[in-house]
């Protein structure tokens, strides 16, 4: 994973089960690493009283219009949430 | 005497027209009844006592949107304190004598270009060693769902409408982090003492639905 402010990362579309800090509205989106928070317990396996290890945590920024698409309120307004390292790739800015 | 029979319908209203609280003596629900056989198990293996749950309560309850007021209006007056509260928010908070405990905060910066507003999309994750409980609606489906596919218009309908050259920064609490709003200091307070500062933020401003009041 690349760490560095404004690199571009995209959400990964996974469907797994269980406690997942990864809204489902913005899995498959890209945006913008915003700044890298942490490290923390990963919280999937945190929930289950399992032995969980640290993950870097990372701010990113998406714009509405990546997000929504044509039906955004405001194309250039941003959503930004906090990703864990292992639901984000590195990728080519749209 | 009025209140000596109880056979009035619940869609009675009171003598002030409000409607009647139904009284909680309705069987206890599942949830409510793994509180309290947890509650008692633990205060019987000595592990808490109902003491020790009621401090917590009330060491809760004590935090109020009072204690992030006082934290945004030393930020109007003391650059080198608002530097400190982007740069770490949790620490700010603990050098005003804030305890922020686990809370893990950031502050985000409302300018002339920028609004920003707090949602947890997933549950309802708050500054609440900050700014005490939060409010009702801040739980709600309704707000949660909406304010992150439209946030100008959730903004309107709290009063505050948005010049489309601003650009708006909705915030989803998703993880370990929690937010608040540092808004801007309103025109018209050059001449104000912190205190009397620390009475135009509001909790909303804070979150985000709306704006510090302007002095009268």
């Amino acid at each position: 994973m690349a760490e560095a402010l404004n690199s571009w990362v995209r959400v990964r579309e996974m469907m797994p089960p269980g406690h997942v800090r990864t809204p489902s509205y913005l899995r498959g989106k890209r945006g913008q690493l915003e700044r890298t928070l942490g490290p923390f317990h990963n919280p999937e396996k945190l929930a289950y009283g399992l032995e969980a290890e640290k993950l870097s945590l990372y701010r990113v920024r998406f714009s509405m219009a990546e997000v929504w698409g044509d039906a955004a309120e405001n194309p250039d307004d941003t959503l930004d949430a906090e990703i864990y390292a292992h639901w984000l790739e590195p990728c080519d800015a749209p | 005497m009025p209140h000596d029979h109880h056979d009035h319908s619940h869609d009675e209203l009171s003598p002030s027209g409000h409607p009647y609280r139904q009284d909680n003596d309705e069987p206890l629900t599942y949830w409510q009844t793994m509180e309290i056989a947890m509650r008692e198990l633990l205060i019987e293996k000595e592990i808490t006592t109902a003491a020790e749950i009621t401090a917590r309560i009330e060491e809760m309850d004590r935090r109020s949107p009072a204690d992030g007021a006082a934290v945004i209006a030393r930020a109007w007056v003391d650059p080198e304190y608002k530097a400190h509260l982007l740069a770490d928010g949790s620490a700010a908070c603990k050098a005003m004598g804030f305890e922020p405990g686990v809370l893990r905060l950031i502050a985000v910066e409302n300018t002339a270009d920028v609004h920003n507003v707090v949602v947890c999309t997933l549950c309802s994750c708050y500054p609440r060693n900050l700014l005490g409980l939060p409010p009702d609606w801040y739980k709600t489906r309704a707000y949660r769902s909406r304010v992150v596919k439209e946030p100008r218009k959730v903004l309107a309908e709290f009063g505050l409408d948005l010049p489309d050259g601003m650009t708006v920064r909705v915030h989803d609490s998703t993880a370990d982090m929690r937010y608040v709003v540092l808004p801007a200091r309103p025109k018209g307070t050059d001449g104000m003492s912190e205190a009397e500062l620390a009475q135009l933020i509001t909790r909303d401003s804070m979150i985000g639905t709306s704006v510090p009041k302007t002095p009268t």
